[in-house]
């Protein structure tokens, strides 16, 4: 999983049935400090995670096991981050 | 599997039903000279590993689900051993564009 | 699957107890030519390779085929030491 932080919402409707009614969202790759990292990605929502939230999200094929039954995505947010314990560095 | 070094835990109340109960770490991949490099990942823990250590992660999916048991979650990166230590050969890294 | 040079030892007391008693090696991945390249990877070996032998390494879940690999939380396997690599005059300039 990757750190990332949700920047915006996309909306469709003509899409694959699997996906109606989950939320689509931008979010921009972070590093530990925060800073962005890398493009921006749509990634489905599994967790109810809003703008400017800082979210953790699986790839590849294992996202799709963020929903029931499972949606064809290859971006899944699958925690929001209340924080990040960090050590000396 | 790569090795990496665990440069923070996170905490998360609102995640997936699958992570419950499940100890999250930030993983900041190393290349061969033990430098950090690249984006840290967000890697299931069952070690009690803790900040500062060094550790062998998989970023295979279904490596990871097995590491915490938990087959069919939306997990793809898992920390499955804590490094003692490594030994190199001299030639180690030869070719890397530094 | 990718071709490798055994450049390393990994030791870890605590791990996954599905990889006890198993030897995990550094691996620097090399081209056809011999030649190294800029990554590495950590594999489980099963063949009893050793230092700087060139070997044949397969990686993701397949990794779990090799032999006593099933249900072993890792994704990338040595499954052969390479004893020779012949290629066409094209590919080995």
């Amino acid at each position: 999983m990757r750190l990332a932080r949700v920047v915006g919402r996309v909306w469709a409707t003509v899409k694959d049935p699997l996906l109606d009614g989950k939320k689509l969202l931008v979010i921009q790759p972070i590093d530990a400090d925060g800073s962005d990292r890398g493009a921006p990605l749509v990634a489905l929502d599994a967790v109810g995670a809003g703008a400017g939230e800082t979210v953790y999200w699986s790839g590849r094929r294992e996202a799709c096991f963020a929903f029931d039954p499972q949606a064809p995505t290859d971006a899944g947010i699958t925690g929001i981050v209340d924080n990040i314990a960090r050590g000396e560095s | 599997m790569i090795l990496g070094k665990i440069v923070g835990e996170v905490v998360s109340t609102a995640k997936h039903e699958t992570h419950e109960g499940i100890k999250l770490l930030l993983v900041r991949p190393l290349d061969l000279a033990a430098r950090e490099r690249g984006a840290p990942f967000v890697a299931v823990d069952t070690l009690g590993a803790g900040i500062g250590e060094t550790v062998l992660m998989t970023q295979d999916g279904w490596a990871a689900m097995t590491a915490v048991k938990r087959m069919k979650a939306p997990i793809d990166a898992a920390v499955i051993g804590i490094v003692d230590s490594i030994e190199l050969s001299p030639e180690a890294g030869a070719g890397r564009k530094s | 699957m990718i071709l490798a040079r055994v450049v390393g030892t990994v030791v870890a007391t605590r791990k996954d107890p599905r990889l006890e008693g198993k030897k995990l090696l550094i691996l620097q991945h090399v081209a056809p030519g011999g030649q190294a390249k800029d990554a590495y990877v950590v594999a489980l070996d099963t063949v009893g390779a050793g230092a700087n032998e060139t070997v044949l390494c397969v990686a993701g879940s397949s990794a779990r085929m090799a032999s006593g690999m099933k249900d072993t939380p890792v994704d990338t396997a040595i499954v052969g030491i390479i004893d020779q690599i012949s290629l066409d005059a094209e590919t080995s300039r």
